[in-house]
């Protein structure tokens, strides 16, 4: 079985071809980043400008490369939610209408379990059942995957995702959006010991998450370190090293915590922030040290990406979950709602 | 000529179906919900009317200006459905329908003021010659305070200000009707005024590749960037 999928519900217009035999055939994405450096974060009125304008280009782009013809299709998948509703709207409305044309079901995705079953596209994928860290801008979680379509959250965050920490600590430290990663080059040079950030929720029992806290922390040691000028550069690489020293510190130890609870011997870490290099050495040594395997997505698969909504929409497609023609998306969708 | 047009650019969502010798019009008004009932409503049409996506010559739509959602709505299914049966698109004017709708409402009217409510405080407005049921864009589509919109008294002829910005803007309609225009407050842009306006768009060839059915905002500033 054969399928074209899309992904819109944030910055990257993105759109792939994905056969259940042959593999991954083809991925398209194009990147706003530059359309909403200027604005200091993604302006959703912007972002679905874009995507009405380049998703179906990369359609076409994506099916010639797979060298695909709509009739060789089984059906069309989409991130359906959760996301920013406008731009979620532009990617459901192209993919139901070309399904509808082409006379193929339709499957609506959840872009998180799009997250959570990308390292499906590498050579070494996970077995079942496994836990999963997932953290991105907009999430922070802990979940069980029983199996593809059954997932139980363990934990997550209660107010900044991890993603989050990382771009509001980089404003702070005046880097340009997206702050995350120029917060990690920044660090790179820095030493982490020289600030000690709050590592919140590390004291207590159970699998939830705190950031909101972070920002508090580097804001005021931004102002203390603060001169004519602004900051020494040593003082801001020492900050960077610190907060991304903190934040990946509370992420392996509450990871850690759920691989034992869960007794489960398999990791994966999905999304955005599992790019990160320095989250990525730590956790393989400390889950190692727990004989557990830690299974990653390609770097490219980490941030928004087509590849994992057609892995996912394969596997709801093969379940028989397609859509009516009604167009359907939503901005907040629980993760949990996908099992029933 | 077998032609497909659809609206949804403002409360209204609309779909018409012109094939050789008739016309199939659907028409509802709704808050929300558009999304989820577009494909439903072309789906009763194209199967009252016997015909699939690929028999038809082209695919119309309302570009804008409107509602932003709406219009990517109509885009974004226009280009689906078009690239998937191979056809053309039309994008037209949601200003110029209401211009058309116009010319048929107040038949002999030499010009037409439209403004659809374009909510912020503002409407979508533009000024059309009318002869007969042609209608012809004086200048440009704007987007502006009504208290902005040039009520120009056109020297010979008699002329009409029409659209849902003037039930939203009652003084702007007070400012119409003194300059001597009859006003229709109430038309919205429906997708049988997009129809008709690509009829001869389409036996002219005047068809783009479907990529190109992309919104018109005339709203632009929608963002400040960050100091």
């Amino acid at each position: 079985m054969r399928i074209l999928a899309l992904e819109s519900s944030c910055d990257e217009s993105a759109v792939a071809v994905y056969d259940d035999g042959d593999g991954l055939l083809s991925h398209e994405i194009y990147s706003q980043i530059d359309l909403h450096r200027i604005y200091g974060g993604v302006v959703p009125e912007l972002a679905s400008r874009d995507h009405v304008r380049h998703l179906l280009p990369l359609v076409k782009t994506a099916l010639a490369d797979a060298k695909t013809s709509p009739a060789d299709l089984d059906g069309i998948a989409y991130t359906a939610g959760p996301g920013l509703i406008g731009a979620l709207l532009t990617g459901a409305a192209l993919g139901r209408s070309l399904a509808f044309a082409w006379k193929v079901p339709a499957v609506a995705v959840h872009h998180l379990e799009g997250h959570l079953l990308a390292p499906l596209l590498e050579s070494d994928p996970p077995p079942f059942p496994h836990l999963a860290l997932l953290v991105s801008g907009g999430h922070t979680m802990l979940i069980d995957v029983a199996e593809p379509g059954r997932y139980a959250v363990l934990g997550e965050t209660r107010d900044d995702a991890a993603g989050e920490a990382f771009d509001k600590s980089a404003k702070l430290l005046g880097l340009p959006y997206p702050g995350g990663p120029e917060l990690a080059k920044l660090a790179s040079g820095g030493r982490a010991s020289r600030f000690a950030f709050p590592r919140p929720m590390l004291d207590r029992a159970g699998l939830e998450f705190s950031f909101s806290g972070l920002k508090t922390a580097v804001a005021l040691a931004v102002k203390d370190q603060g001169r004519e000028g602004g900051l020494a550069p040593e003082t801001r690489a020492d900050i960077a090293a610190g907060v991304q020293e903190a934040i990946v510190d509370t992420l392996i130890a509450k990871t850690l915590r759920a691989l034992e609870q869960t007794g489960y011997d398999a990791l994966v870490v999905a999304g955005g922030v599992g790019a990160n290099r320095l989250l990525r050495e730590r956790l393989a040594a400390a889950v190692a040290r727990q004989g557990a395997r830690v299974h990653y997505p390609r770097i490219e698969f980490c941030t928004d990406n087509a590849a994992m909504i057609a892995v996912a929409g394969m596997a709801r497609l093969k379940a028989g979950k397609t859509e009516s023609p009604a167009i359907r998306a939503r901005a907040q969708w629980p993760l949990s709602e996908l099992s029933t | 000529m077998k032609i497909l047009a659809l609206d949804t650019a403002t409360e209204a969502l609309s779909v018409s179906l012109a094939l050789d010798e008739r016309q199939i019009d659907r028409y509802v008004e709704l808050d929300r919900g558009h999304a989820e009932l577009l494909l439903p409503m072309v789906e009763e049409v194209l199967a009252e009317g016997g015909i699939a996506l690929p028999s038809l010559d082209a695919i119309a739509f309302g570009r804008g200006p409107g509602g932003f959602t709406g219009v990517r709505l109509a885009a974004s299914v226009v280009q689906g459905l078009a690239f998937g049966a191979d056809i053309g698109v039309v994008p037209v004017s949601n200003l110029e329908a209401v211009a058309y709708r116009t010319a048929q409402t107040a038949p002999g009217v030499s010009r037409i003021l439209v403004a659809n409510d374009a909510r912020m405080r503002e409407v979508y407005w533009a000024w059309y010659s009318a002869d007969g049921l042609l209608v012809s864009l004086d200048g440009d589509e704007r987007v502006d305070a009504p208290g902005a919109v040039a009520v120009a008294v056109p020297r010979s002829g008699t002329w009409a200000a029409a659209g849902r910005g003037l039930r939203a803007w009652p003084e702007l309609a007070e400012r119409c009707r003194a300059a001597g225009a009859t006003v229709h407050p109430d038309l919205l842009p429906r997708a049988s005024e997009v129809l008709a306006l690509a009829r001869p768009r389409v036996a002219a060839g005047r068809i783009l590749d479907p990529a190109l059915a992309l919104p018109v905002y005339v709203r632009d500033r929608v963002a400040e960037p960050a100091k």
